[in-house]
């Protein structure tokens, strides 16, 4: 953390579910900012609400397992399947989806959200900004 | 406990039911940033949800015998209550990616007060250019885009004259700020010229429309009475692109990302050809075209591929005294959706078509792949004067809009 940030209380810890999510705008000095608290595999990820493609709610859409295709041992295709080991949020303006963990698309990893450090102690959940 | 700079959202996740000023919120952001509410912005293709309207469409209808069809269909068929004589492709439901984009599949908002569907729909079509800072908007229909696949092309005539009447009668009175294209029924050339001429003094009405899934030639002999009339109006003809995933390419596919990136542009493809090579704007070089929603990168590949062809076998080509790249530059294209994916590649595309005096702004919302003005806004290698014109004032040229002034000066 940086001398200019600071750690805001941001809700409960139960205010975020295994595979859910707290969306809330924090206000600053500088204007507000808007991020994306996630929990996955029993840690936390804080992402802003902004898109790389065209700035879309990208913490707001929907949270579902990574879809992959399936191939046999002669890479035939044997249809679509969830992997559930990878958490995606969806953007909702234009489909764009992010690995939870990392907030990279899957197949342009440069294509990034915007990370906040994120920390949970004592049942509540604070994100510096 | 919660600290007090924080507020937490009141929708956490953007749903079918949220409202259109929400979904766009965030195109705030880029109105701030590049000081959009000073610009003027007309966007150049948009859509409502004629279905939802779709009984009172209907009760347009001029034939008593359609219309009865019409309302038995309604009454009888479980699912045709708002879909009766539509020939509504199934795969269209693929394109909210499996709820992924939900404002695709519905926008279930709220809108209190509204008692018919238009007034619904000028409501959410207000909200929508509120949010991303529109001055006009020009809306067309969605599923309609594909009476050209319908299997009885006289059914398809009078869905789009009921449509044109009924979009005319209740839509455009109720908001000055709503252009339209009106579709033409293509099948019936005579039908077209009738079309105009109901049509081509209504206020609103800024030009007429192909749409391009379909099976004609556009060069025919039957269609050049159509183009002389729209070139002795001044009114622009478009030709906006649609879906087909049953034609002899789509038909192999299997997933609807590649049916829509081909049938999108290849229908375009198509006509621009026939258009270009049976030298139409040289029989009507006052005939302005608008090429819509294809995107953009199939541009500098036809301008190739076309001079490339013509060079070799300009007897094929008589009419023609120029290269038929020439004349695609000479034509306007709407900007959605703007495949930017390589800052190289865009910047020659968009150099290969003059898109500083070409290029038209569209949103193309509430698709899933449309664009926010920011995009243009965002463009690098475009000058500031072309941004204008991209945004809005090649648009004021092209349809003759006159003196309207930015949001900001309103």
């Amino acid at each position: 953390m940086t001398t200019t940030e600071r750690l805001v209380d941001v809700g409960a810890s139960d205010d975020v579910p295994e595979r859910g999510r707290l969306v809330v705008e924090i206000g600053g000095p500088t204007g507000p900012v808007t991020v994306g608290v996630f929990r996955f595999g029993g840690r936390l990820y804080a992402w802003e609400n902004r898109c790389a493609h065209q700035g879309g709610p990208a913490c707001q859409g929907r949270i579902v397992s990574r879809v992959r295709e399936r191939l046999d041992d002669e890479r035939r295709s044997l249809g679509l399947r969830f992997d559930e080991d990878v958490l995606h949020m969806v953007c909702p303006w234009h489909g764009f989806e992010y690995d939870v963990t990392t907030g990279r698309h899957p197949g342009r990893p440069d294509l990034a959200l915007r990370s906040f450090p994120v920390a949970e102690d004592g049942g509540r959940i604070r994100v510096a900004v | 406990m919660t600290d007090p700079s924080v507020r937490r959202l009141d929708t956490q996740e953007i749903t079918t039911a949220t409202d259109t000023r929400e979904i766009l919120a965030n195109a705030r952001r880029d109105i701030e940033r590049y000081g959009l509410d000073d610009y003027l912005i007309v966007d150049v293709d948009s859509h409502h949800v004629e279905l939802d309207s779709w009984p009172e469409i209907l009760a347009y209808l001029d034939s008593p015998v359609m219309r009865d069809t019409a309302n038995q269909m309604m009454r009888n068929w479980p699912q045709a209550s708002h879909l009766a004589l539509h020939n509504h492709p199934p795969g269209l439901t693929m394109q909210d990616v499996s709820g992924r984009i939900p404002h695709q599949a519905s926008l279930g908002e709220d809108t209190p007060g509204a008692t018919t569907g238009a007034d619904r729909d000028v409501t959410l079509v207000r909200r929508a250019m509120d949010a991303m800072s529109i001055d006009l908007q020009v809306v067309f229909p969605q599923p309609m885009l594909e009476t050209g696949l319908h299997p009885q092309p006289e059914v398809a005539t009078a869905l789009l004259a009921a449509y044109n009447r009924w979009f005319t009668t209740e839509i455009l009175p109720r908001e000055p700020r709503i252009r339209t294209m009106l579709g033409l029924p293509f099948e019936n050339p005579d039908a077209c010229l009738a079309t105009i001429e109901e049509f081509g003094d209504t206020p609103g009405v800024i030009g007429f429309l192909v749409t391009s899934q379909r099976h004609a030639g556009v060069h025919r002999n039957a269609y050049m009475p159509v183009y002389r009339e729209l070139e002795r109006r001044g009114l622009p003809i478009g030709f906006h692109a649609g879906p087909n995933q049953a034609d002899t390419m789509t038909s192999t596919m299997n997933r609807f990302l590649s049916a829509h990136a081909m049938s999108f542009v290849t229908c375009n493809m198509t006509h621009m050809t026939n258009w270009v090579v049976n030298g139409i704007p040289e029989r009507f070089p006052g005939l302005k075209t608008i090429w819509i929603e294809s995107g953009l990168a199939w541009l500098p590949f036809m301008m190739q591929r076309l001079d490339h062809e013509y060079y070799m076998r300009s007897s094929d080509a008589p009419l023609l005294t120029r290269p038929p790249s020439h004349y695609m530059r000479e034509m306007f294209y709407t900007s959605q959706p703007m495949e930017w994916t390589d800052d190289k590649l865009l910047a020659a595309t968009l150099e290969a078509i003059d898109a500083e005096n070409s290029l038209m702004y569209s949103s193309d919302w509430p698709h899933w792949d449309f664009d926010v003005p920011g995009r243009i806004a965002a463009l690098p290698f475009v000058s500031e004067h072309g941004k204008r014109n991209i945004l809005g004032e090649t648009a004021r040229k092209v349809f003759e809009l006159g003196d309207i002034a930015p949001s900001s000066h309103r």
